[in-house]
C-alpha cells in the first residue's frame, strides 16, 4: 500500500492499518537483519583489529626511533622535532610506573576479596558521629573496603589512560617516520597552533571531560560495584569492611530474601508515582511557562521588566527556603487554612499534607510555582530569537495568532528545547528538593517498606535508606539506584533519538 | 466597510490585551504571596506565629541578630556561600558554554557518543555518589574546605550543555562562514561572534551557575559535617528550621531568607538589561 492510499483512509482505519503493517513487516525485518549480520560482524572485527594491526605494523616496519617508542613513550616524537610533546609523554609514563609500584599494585591486589585481616582488636575502622548525625570514620585506610574499591578504580582508570597514551605515541612515531620524507615536519609550535583550529574541540573539552570522568563517572562505577557487596551499617557493625555478595541484593529486591518481601511492591508503587509526578511536573511547567513567556513577550504589553521581575523573585529566594516556607503555609493550622476558614470559604482545614491524593496534587501545584519562572526565563531567550520575518509573512497570509503559535512558535520551541525537556523529565524523576522539603515523602503508610511514604519518589526513598534510616543500607540503595537509572535511561534515550532537534540539528541554521 | 473591519479588529485586540493584563496580574499576586509572607514574618516580634499573615508587632531585631549572634554565625554562612557561588559561577559558565559550543559548532569523532553519554550519566541519582565524592576530595585535601564544594559543582557542569547548545544551534551558521573567510579562527568565532550574539543564554547560564550553589543543600551539608565555619546559608538556615529549633528561630529564618535572596535579585537586575529584543534579528540579510 502506498503512502497516498494510506492517507485517503479515515483516521481510525489508518491507525489499525499501521499496526497491521508493522506486524507484517517483522519477518522481512528479521531476515534482512540476518542478511546484514555477517557484514556487520566483519566490520566490527576490522574495527577491533585495526589498533593491533597498527601496532604490529609499527613494530615490523618501524625504524629504531619508532621501535624505541614501544619502551619509552614519546621517543619517536622527541627525535622528530616535537621535543616538548615527546617529553610530556615520557614523563606520563614515568609517573605511571612510579604510581603502579607504590600505590596501584598494593591496592588492586586486595580488590578480589575487599576485606583484609583485622587488627588484634578486631577493628579495621572506628565510626564517629557528629552531633548533627553525620558519620565519619577514622580508619587504617588500607583495611577500609571502600578505599580498596576507590583506589582500585583509580588504578584501572590510570591503566586505561596509559594504554591509550602508549598506543597513540607508537602510532604517532610511525606516522612521523612515514611522512618524514614527504612533507614538512610539524613542530611543537605547529601542534600548539592547531588547538585553536582543527583541534579546538580538544582545547574546549579536556577540562570538562576530565571533571565529569573523575567526579561523576568514577563515583558511578563505584556505586554500581557497591550493589554487589553487603555494604550497610546493619551488617558490618562498626567496621567498614564488607565483601562481594554477587547478585544477592538483586534477589532481595525481587523479594526472594528474608526480610525484604515488601520491597518489590513498594518499589513498583513508588516507581509508578515517580513517573506520574515527572510527567505532570514537566509538562505543566513547560507549557504554562511558555504561555507566560508569550504573554509577557507580546508587543503591546507594557512594563515587561516588571512582570518578569515579579516572577523572578521566586527564583531569587533559594528553593529550600521557599519550600520550607510553603510547607509551613499549608499546614493544617497554617496561614492558608487559617485565612480560608476566616473568610468562610471552608468549614474545616484542607488536609494538604495528610490525605495522599490532596498531597500529590499539592506537590504538583507547588512545583508549578517553583518551576514556571525558570521556564519563562528560558523561553523568553529563545522566543526572542525566532526570526521576525516568519511572523510578518504569516500575518500577510492572514494567519491567526493561534495558528501562528501552532505552526511557528511551538515547532521552533520544541526543536530547540527537546533535550531540555528530557533533562527536565529526568530532573523531575530525581527531584529531591520539592518532595522532601515539602512533604518529607509523607503521608506515611504501613503498607510501604522501609519508611517510604505516599509521595516519596525513588530518590527520596533512597535518601531515607542511606541517610535517615537507622540501618544505612547502601548496598540496597545502590540496587534501587541502578533500577531508577535503567528506567530513566531507557525512556529518555527513546525520546532523545526520536526528537527532531537531534535528527535535523542544522534545520534552523 | 473597511473602517468597520479595522474597528472590530481593534476591539478584539483590546479584549486580548485586557485579558493578558488580567492574567498577568493574577499570576503576579500568586507568585508574590509567599514572598510577602516571608518579608512580613521576618519583621515579627513573635519568634513563631506562622498562622497569621502580618505580625501584630513589628521589629528589626531579627536582622540585627542574624549578624550579631555568635551561636548562629549567619554572616559567616553568607560569606561562605558568596565565595563558593561566585567562583563556581565563573568557572561553571565558562565550562558549560565551551562544552555547548563544541557540541554545537565543532564536528569531531566522538561528539554524538559524548553527548549521549552525558545524557545517560546525568540520570544517575547524584547523591548516591556523594560519599565517594567526599573521599575524592579527601584525596586532594579539599574535604575540609569550602573550595571542595567549588570543585564538586564545577566538575559536573559540562553535563548541563543542553540549553546553551540548543541556542547556539539557532545562531545562523553563515555568520561563522563569513568570519572564517575574513580569517578568523574558531577561537575568535566563539568569543567574538557566538558569545556576543547569545547574550540571553549567557545570562541564563550565569544565573543558573550562581543560583545552583547558592541554594544547594545536600552536598553542602555533607561537606560541612555540622561544622559552623563550613556551612553555607542553606545548611545554616536549615539548622534554624529544624523541628526542635523552629519555634525559637522561625522569624529569624525568614529574615535570613530575605537577606539570602538579595544578591540573586541584584544579579538579575544587573543582567536583565542584556535581555534585549531581537538579538540575531538582522544579523543575516537575505
Amino acid at each position: 500500500m502506498t503512502e497516498l492510499e494510506l492517507m485517503s483512509k479515515p483516521k481510525y482505519e489508518r491507525f489499525f492499518l499501521k499496526i497491521g503493517l508493522f506486524f507484517s513487516r517483522i519477518p522481512s525485518k528479521i531476515s534482512s537483519f540476518f542478511r546484514i549480520l555477517p557484514l556487520k560482524l566483519r566490520l566490527l572485527g576490522k574495527k577491533i583489529a585495526s589498533p593491533f594491526l597498527t601496532i604490529w605494523d609499527a613494530f615490523i616496519n618501524g625504524d629504531w626511533k619508532t621501535r624505541l617508542s614501544f619502551l619509552f613513550c614519546g621517543f619517536g616524537q622527541m627525535f622528530n622535532k616535537q621535543i616538548v610533546l615527546g617529553i610530556i609523554n615520557f614523563i606520563f609514563e614515568l609517573v605511571f610506573i612510579v604510581y603502579m609500584v607504590l600505590v596501584g599494585v598494593p591496592w588492586i591486589s586486595k580488590f578480589g576479596t575487599l576485606a583484609t585481616p583485622l587488627d588484634e582488636f578486631g577493628n579495621a575502622c572506628e565510626i564517629h558521629t557528629t552531633s548533627s548525625g553525620f558519620e565519619y570514620s577514622i580508619c587504617d585506610r588500607s583495611n577500609d573496603s571502600r578505599f580498596i574499591i576507590l583506589y582500585s578504580l583509580i588504578t584501572i582508570f590510570f591503566i586505561i589512560c596509559m594504554v591509550y597514551v602508549w598506543y597513540s605515541s607508537v602510532k604517532k612515531a610511525k606516522l612521523l617516520q612515514d611522512y618524514s620524507q614527504v612533507v614538512k615536519k610539524e613542530t611543537d609550535l605547529d601542534i600548539v597552533r592547531t588547538f585553536t583550529g582543527r583541534n579546538y574541540d580538544k582545547t574546549l573539552l579536556t577540562i570538562p571531560l576530565a571533571g565529569v570522568l573523575i567526579f561523576t563517572v568514577l563515583p558511578l562505577v563505584f556505586m554500581i560495584l557497591i550493589a554487589f557487596t553487603n555494604y550497610s551499617s546493619e551488617y558490618n557493625g562498626s567496621k567498614i569492611v564488607f565483601n562481594w555478595v554477587g547478585w544477592q541484593n538483586f534477589a532481595n529486591m525481587a523479594g526472594l530474601g528474608a526480610g525484604y518481601e515488601t520491597f518489590l511492591p513498594t518499589m513498583l508503587k513508588i516507581l509508578l508515582w515517580t513517573l506520574i509526578w515527572a510527567f505532570f511536573a514537566t509538562f505543566t511547567n513547560y507549557f504554562l511557562g511558555m504561555i507566560v513567556a508569550l504573554l509577557i513577550n507580546q508587543k503591546a504589553i507594557k512594563l515587561k521588566k516588571v512582570w518578569r521581575t515579579i516572577l523572578i523573585t521566586t527564583v531569587a529566594v533559594p528553593q529550600f527556603i521557599s519550600l520550607l516556607l510553603i510547607n509551613k503555609m499549608i499546614q493544617d493550622n497554617g496561614i492558608i487554612n487559617n485565612l480560608l476558614l476566616q473568610w468562610g470559604i471552608i468549614n474545616q482545614p484542607i488536609h494538604f499534607l495528610i490525605n495522599p491524593w490532596i498531597t500529590r496534587v499539592t506537590v504538583i501545584v507547588v512545583n508549578m510555582w517553583v518551576g514556571i519562572p525558570y521556564t519563562m526565563l528560558i523561553c523568553t531567550g529563545i522566543l526572542m530569537n525566532i526570526p521576525e520575518d516568519l511572523y510578518e509573512s504569516a500575518k500577510i497570509d492572514g494567519a491567526s495568532p493561534f495558528k501562528m503559535y501552532m505552526k511557528i512558535t511551538l515547532p521552533y520551541m520544541l526543536f530547540v528545547t527537546t533535550p531540555y525537556l528530557i533533562q527536565q523529565f529526568v530532573g523531575n524523576i530525581n527531584n529531591f528538593n520539592v518532595i522532601y522539603l515539602l512533604t518529607q515523602g509523607g503521608p506515611l503508610t504501613s503498607s510501604y517498606a522501609a519508611g517510604a511514604g505516599q509521595t516519596d519518589l525513588l530518590i527520596t526513598w533512597l535518601y531515607k535508606l542511606t541517610m535517615t534510616n537507622s540501618s544505612k543500607d547502601y548496598a540496597m540503595s545502590s540496587v534501587i539506584g541502578i533500577i531508577v537509572f535503567c528506567v530513566v535511561a531507557f525512556i529518555s534515550l527513546i525520546f532523545y533519538s526520536k526528537s527532531n532537534s537531534v535528527k535535523n540539528e542544522e534545520e534552523f541554521q | 466597510m473597511k473602517k468597520a473591519i479595522t474597528s472590530s479588529m481593534r476591539a478584539r485586540k483590546n479584549i486580548r490585551l485586557t485579558l493578558s493584563y488580567v492574567i498577568l496580574i493574577i499570576i503576579s499576586i500568586f507568585w508574590l504571596i509567599p514572598f510577602i509572607y516571608l518579608l512580613a514574618q521576618s519583621f515579627s516580634v513573635d519568634t513563631m506565629n506562622y498562622s497569621v499573615f502580618f505580625p501584630d508587632e513589628w521589629t528589626f531585631n531579627n536582622y540585627v541578630l542574624l549578624f550579631t549572634d555568635p551561636a548562629k554565625p549567619f554572616w559567616k554562612w553568607w560569606l561562605n556561600t558568596f565565595i563558593v557561588a561566585g567562583v563556581t559561577c565563573i568557572i561553571q559558565t565558562l565550562i558549560t558554554l565551551a562544552t555547548s559550543y563544541a557540541f554545537s559548532r565543532l564536528r569531531f569523532k566522538s561528539r554524538r557518543f559524548i553527548m549521549k553519554a552525558f545524557l545517560i550519566i546525568g540520570m544517575f541519582p547524584s547523591f548516591l555518589t556523594m560519599i565517594i565524592n567526599y573521599f575524592l576530595l579527601d584525596l586532594i585535601g579539599l574535604n575540609n574546605s569550602i573550595f571542595g564544594l567549588v570543585v564538586i559543582y564545577c566538575a559536573s557542569s559540562a553535563m548541563s550543555y543542553y540549553i546553551a547548545k540548543g541556542f547556539f544551534d539557532t545562531v545562523p551558521k553563515s555568520l561563522d562562514e563569513a568570519a572564517m573567510i575574513d580569517g578568523a579562527n574558531k577561537n575568535t568565532i566563539f568569543f567574538k561572534i557566538i558569545l556576543p550574539l547569545s547574550k540571553p543564554i549567557v545570562v541564563y547560564t550565569v544565573l543558573m551557575a550562581f543560583t545552583g550553589p547558592w541554594g544547594d543543600f545536600m552536598m553542602a551539608s555533607y561537606i560541612a559535617q555540622g561544622n559552623n565555619d563550613l556551612m553555607n546559608v542553606a545548611v545554616g538556615l536549615q539548622n534554624l528550621a529544624q523541628v526542635g529549633e523552629v519555634s525559637k528561630y522561625f522569624s529569624r529564618f525568614c529574615a535570613g531568607g530575605v537577606v539570602t535572596s538579595i544578591p540573586i535579585m541584584i544579579l538579575f537586575f544587573w543582567l536583565q538589561r542584556y535581555y534585549v529584543e531581537g538579538v540575531t534579528g538582522g544579523a543575516v540579510k537575505g
